[in-house]
């Protein structure tokens, strides 16, 4: 059913375009217009010169120079005006169609920021790229020929109106021939759609295998996996093959038929110029000019044909198109703004409760506060929900139950950007920009005063070593996800940018896991003495850092089993006592075996052979 | 700026020979191509009918003495509809033919070029960026479809049609037909001087498409970071600056190419005066009809009609050729880390030693990142290693796993040098476990699958068991059979370096390789998976980079890091009792964070 309103969906999406860049549009179609009557002009011109000139002069032998000179002015005209309406038609269409994609590509990637997190998590990033660029582009193709065809539609009216002034018998050739052209499109479009649409769909699996695969590339090549790979992307090729030979059937039936429209069309007018001049109604002029503005239309009819035969694509695209622009669920904030600047904030989850879009509860009712200057640590099993705990604390999700606090204000109340000026997070998989290091620590944002205080933060950071032996320190530039760093330089700068912007509330989410103990102990050393104090909620494991902490929260399966000091938990808390001691207990274990092992020297060496 | 001007100056001389590069790696191209080009001379044939049509209805029906003979000219339309008939009929089926055979011969390339660019070296692969690689097996073949589909055929078929016009000009009249050709001989070097510069502009759009593609990206990867730091309006300009920067450039090309077509229209003008000033004179002279003469006009248009196209064409034909050009690159790029195939040997089979021969390493452009590494890990070794950040202990483990090959010295597997094993040998024996566990969207079970397809459900569930996880795994929504999202992020991280070190552990590898693979996971399962681990691995040899001494403690030997040489190798009882030492000092300080309380 989909294909029924195809032609009409996608005059719809061409009248947006018009409403949105009347200008260039109008540019264009002026152009297209201009070129149009001057081809048809021409046509006459040059049947003009052959009737007038050509013939008079080779039947009475002699020509006159005035003659020729007018012929070869009249024909230069019209190629002069040919190239302004040209020129005017494309650039007028190039300014439209690439406006247009500029304008999209800026309202699609508005609503990728504005649009929560929760909606990312659910659109891959090759589709959400392809939504932005590729999708975009389909749009807009039928832009490019847009212009003209409107041009030829003027021209096949003005055509018409002069062949039925010039003779209406020829006249009636052209009606018979042109809705012909037009019907055959149509038909053409409908037949294509389904299959252009799935053309574009397997180009969308190619592109994102293929994304993926060089993604994991390290993993493919440490695994020896490449064969394997190889075969599932050229699985995926040759559908995308077959699809297109599809697309190429239709086309190339198509094509031919509707070339041949109008040459059929000339040798009927030819017939029937014939039989109107044997009762004496056209003259040889009259034939010659229909015959030639037939020739002359062939072409430029075939415009239509491109918008049309490019209308489903653009119909696919905006129908993905539109489903970013108008996909819901943003963000609300509210209208409060936050005190307290330069004092640190409280954080209180009340029975928050999170589940997974597809239906699996990460947190259950979690209850925890941060009071003002402490730093608590959040502790608990591998995949039990702390990372979670770490967004819904900085409002990356909101939770499904339950509110979040800062200082009483649950955070749905306050104004954009106004969480982001007083918590700063720290994920666990650093993400940095391709920018220099200054511009990922600063990202522009008007808390960070110059270079100054960017060097404090890197120094607190433990990174201000590493950045002043690059060769341009804060303007080196990092690269794609950073990568010219190391993992663990890459973490110290996300870090400094945390620290950068002197946050109320600092979170860390296992933010030192690729930082060597001695680095971490340094970093949360000059973290405690830093002058603008903060409270600090840390995702941890280790001991050092969790004897920082005034308090500490343990978490199991996404419910809080218990709060309280670290000394308190591991005496009355055996999940708690039992993850943080690991490597004490696995070094005496380790220590008593060797004891073992030791007693039983021979035995050992025996083993080792 | 110096390459890219390099680039562009290469690709000016270089149009044809990369079409002919193209062809020559796509031999598929060259199938049943005598039966298409067969097919595309007749269907020029249809383009030319008409006008002749028109020529002998005038000539013979309408201006014959005594005339116009309707019937005459009836039976000559008639004829020429049974000819465009055929036309049609061939039309379609070189059409199809040539669909066929061009999708058939680049799906064969785009397989291709994706295998080469997973034998390219890490270091190269990484200085690219994903959406550029992508590009060489996506978009850029399909620009040479569409060329050789649109583009190519129209050449074709323009060049038969201006071949056959030129033809039949010449025998109506070789003056007049020589006055068509004199008047668009300056054409050829206009063109070429505005393609010159159409292909700089190309060039520069394609650079701008690309900066916007990544800045799109990082928009979409980067969502978390942007919102937690409330940085979208930063985000906004710089969205911005590149979609406008690359509507500029779009433009611009397009100023260009409309540049060059125009010199067409004009060129043709010029060419219609000089037929209609020679033609009258020579019609004056008696030398033509004015049949002929009318026809001939029909002739120049059918003259200049494909040689315009034939210029639009060129101007797309730069960028198709420009995109087969990158495709070509990449499969021409030798692989620097190159598997010795034929040539190699294989892993002797059992325990597997290894040893640096005076190893020293540098990034390209960069400083010396490790030096003179002289070490022998005997087989069935377990050891750790140990270092600050940056100390070179990650670069230790690629060239371990033969990810780089040294800029001097050599590595050793069991007395074999590494560029001398097979990678089929090397890749099935040693696995390593890069930093971050790079999971494919698929299924945990999947996922660990990678490496051994052959494994069934049990054998799987039976690897987590071992490895101590069969709880973890128990745990999931849908068990083995959840989902782990794009890039394994329905996982939380740690989760994510469980299922890595599964799918290392399955491929059953003789040397294993671990770099900081449990980093995120919570202390009891790491230590418990140390265990297990070092149960299921009993008699293989193993190297582990530890940031958590807690492995060192546990491993046979520990080689400490520090810039870029090895300053310490021993049982870590030994390296511990050397006070001041760099191994003394770390271990210090990782009691300190796990001890206190």
């Amino acid at each position: 059913m989909r294909d029924q309103g195809v032609v009409g969906k996608g005059l719809r999406v061409l009248r947006q375009a018009i409403r949105e860049e009347p200008g260039p549009f109008a540019v264009g179609v002026a152009g297209a217009v201009l070129h149009s009557l001057v081809t048809i002009g021409s046509s006459f011109v040059l049947g003009a010169i052959v009737a007038r000139i050509a013939v008079p002069a080779i039947q009475e032998g002699r020509v006159s120079a005035g003659a020729i000179a007018l012929a070869v002015a009249a024909i230069l005209a019209v190629s002069a005006l040919k190239v302004s309406g040209m020129i005017a038609r494309r650039l007028g269409a190039g300014a439209m169609q690439f406006r247009l994609q500029a304008t999209y590509r800026r309202r699609v990637t508005r609503r990728y920021l504005r649009l929560p997190l929760s909606w990312h998590h659910k659109h891959s990033t090759g589709e959400l790229l392809s939504n932005a660029n590729a999708d975009v582009e389909a749009v807009w193709f039928p832009i490019a020929p847009f212009p003209f065809a409107v041009g030829t539609l003027a021209m096949l009216v003005v055509a018409g109106v002069a062949l039925f002034v010039t003779d209406w018998a020829m006249a009636l050739v052209g009606l018979a021939v042109f809705p012909l052209v037009f019907a055959l499109n149509v038909i053409y479009s409908r037949r294509m759609s389904p299959r252009v649409t799935r053309v574009q769909e397997l180009r969308a699996d190619v592109s994102t295998i293929a994304h993926e695969s060089f993604d994991g590339a390290l993993v493919v090549k440490t695994m020896g996996r490449e064969t394997e790979e190889t075969t599932r992307f050229a699985a995926k090729a040759d559908e995308l093959r077959d699809g297109l030979i599809r697309v190429g059937r239709i086309r190339g039936a198509f094509d031919p038929l509707i070339d041949s429209l109008p040459n059929i069309g000339t040798l009927a007018v030819l017939v029937v110029g014939t039989w109107r001049m044997s009762t004496g109604a056209a003259d040889i002029e009259t034939v010659t000019s229909v015959v030639f503005l037939f020739t002359v239309l062939a072409f430029p009819i075939r415009a239509i044909g491109w918008v049309l035969g490019e209308l489903p694509r653009s119909v696919v695209g905006w129908e993905r198109v539109t489903k970013v622009l108008s996909a819901t669920g943003d963000m609300e904030y509210g209208p409060r703004e936050t005190e307290g600047h330069g004092t640190p904030a409280t954080l209180e989850f009340r029975d928050v409760t999170y589940t997974y879009p597809d239906g699996s509860e990460v947190l259950h009712s979690v209850n925890l506060e941060i009071p003002a200057g402490r730093t608590v640590a959040l502790v608990g099993p591998t995949g039990s929900g702390k990372s979670t705990i770490a967004s819904l604390a900085t409002r990356l999700v909101d939770p499904d139950d339950g509110r979040v606090l800062l200082d009483g204000n649950d955070v749905r109340e306050l104004g954009h950007g106004a969480l982001a000026d007083n918590i700063a997070l720290v994920q666990q998989v650093p993400f940095v920009f391709d920018d220099t290091i200054g511009g990922n620590i600063t990202l522009a944002r008007d808390s960070v005063d110059g270079d100054d205080d960017v060097w404090t933060a890197l120094r607190t950071a433990q990174a201000d070593g590493f950045v002043a032996k690059l060769p341009d320190q804060l303007d080196t530039e990092v690269g794609e996800r950073g990568h010219s760093l190391s993992g663990g330089q890459r973490q110290r700068i996300t870090l400094a940018r945390a620290l950068a912007g002197a946050p109320r509330l600092l979170v860390l989410d296992d933010a030192t896991s690729a930082v060597d103990p001695r680095v971490e102990s340094a970093i949360l050393g000059a973290l405690k003495k830093s002058k603008n104090p903060a409270s600090v909620l840390v995702v941890a494991y280790r001991r050092a850092t969790i004897a920082l902490a005034d308090e500490v929260v343990y978490l199991e399966h996404g419910k809080v089993v218990a709060t309280g000091t670290h000394l308190d938990l591991l005496d009355n808390v055996p999940g708690y006592a039992n993850l943080v001691t690991a490597y004490e207990r696995e070094e005496a274990e380790r220590a008593r075996e060797g004891a073992f092992i030791e007693a039983e020297d021979t035995e050992e060496e025996e083993v080792s052979a | 700026m110096t390459t890219v001007d390099a680039a562009v100056g290469k690709e000016q001389d270089g149009s044809w020979q990369t079409f002919k590069r193209g062809l020559a790696l796509s031999p598929e191209l060259r199938t049943g191509l005598a039966g298409t080009l067969a097919l595309a001379v007749v269907a020029t044939v249809g383009r030319i009918v008409v006008p002749v049509a028109i020529q002998q209805g005038i000539d013979r029906g309408i201006t014959a003495p005594g005339g116009p003979f309707p019937g005459v000219v009836a039976t000559v339309a008639l004829i020429s509809l049974g000819v465009l008939a055929i036309t049609v009929c061939t039309s379609y089926l070189m059409n199809v033919r040539l669909f066929r055979v061009s999708e058939t011969a680049l799906a064969s390339l785009r397989a291709r070029a994706f295998r080469h660019v997973h034998d390219l070296s890490m270091l190269h692969q990484q200085s690219e960026r994903r959406g550029t690689l992508t590009s060489r097996v996506t978009t850029d073949i399909d620009q040479i479809s569409q060329f050789l589909q649109f583009g190519g055929l129209m050449l074709l078929i323009s060049g038969g049609q201006v071949l056959i016009a030129t033809v039949v000009m010449f025998t109506y009249s070789w003056k007049l037909a020589l006055v068509v050709l004199v008047t668009f001989l300056p054409l050829i070097w206009i063109v070429r001087a505005l393609q010159r510069r159409l292909a700089i502009a190309y060039q520069a759009s394609r650079e701008k498409v690309g900066v916007m593609l990544g800045t799109i990206a990082e928009t979409v990867v980067g969502a978390a970071v942007i919102r937690a730091y409330g940085v979208q309006r930063r985000t906004e300009e710089r969205l911005d600056g590149s979609i406008e920067d690359f509507r500029g450039a779009q433009f611009r090309a397009l100023r260009r190419s409309v540049l060059s077509f125009s010199s067409g229209e004009i060129t043709s003008g010029i060419c219609l005066s000089g037929v209609v000033i020679v033609g009258v004179l020579l019609g004056v002279d008696d030398q033509i009809t004015i049949g002929q003469l009318t026809a001939f006009l029909f002739l120049t248009t059918l003259f200049v009609q494909p040689v315009q196209m034939g210029t639009e064409i060129l101007n797309d034909a730069q960028n198709a050729i420009a995109g087969w050009r990158r495709v070509l690159d990449v499969l021409d790029t030798e692989p620097d880390v190159a598997d010795p195939g034929e040539n190699g040997q294989d892993l002797r089979l059992g325990p597997v030693a290894v040893s640096f021969d005076k190893v020293h390493f540098a990034y390209p452009g960069g400083p010396e990142v490790l030096s003179e590494i002289d070490v022998t890990i005997p087989a069935q070794a377990r050891v750790a290693v140990v270092g600050e950040t940056g100390s070179g202990k990650t670069t230790f483990a690629k060239l371990l796993t033969r990810l780089m090959d040294p800029a001097k010295g050599q590595v050793l597997l069991s007395g074999v040098s590494l560029t001398d094993l097979r990678f089929a040998s090397l890749r099935r024996r040693v696995v390593m476990v890069p930093q971050d566990g790079f999971l494919f969207d698929a299924t945990v079970a999947e996922n660990v699958r990678f490496a051994k397809p052959e494994l069934s459900d049990a054998e799987l569930y039976l690897a987590f068991t071992e490895l101590g996880l069969a709880d973890w795994v128990d745990g999931l929504p849908d068990g083995m059979n959840t989902p782990v999202g794009e890039r394994g992020e329905a996982l939380s991280v740690g989760e994510r370096q469980l299922v890595a070190l599964a799918r290392a552990y399955v491929a059953d590898p003789d040397l294993l390789v671990l770099d900081e693979a449990t980093s995120a996971v919570d202390p009891a399962t790491e230590v418990r998976l140390a265990r297990a681990l070092d149960a299921v691995t009993r008699g293989r040899t193993t190297v582990a980079i530890a940031h958590r001494l807690s492995t060192a403690e546990a491993a046979d030997r520990v080689l400490v890091f520090d810039a870029g040489r090895i300053v310490q190798n021993g049982p870590h009882a030994e390296l511990v009792s050397q006070t001041d030492s760099v191994y003394a000092k770390l271990h210090s300080s990782w009691v300190e964070q796990t001890r206190s309380t």
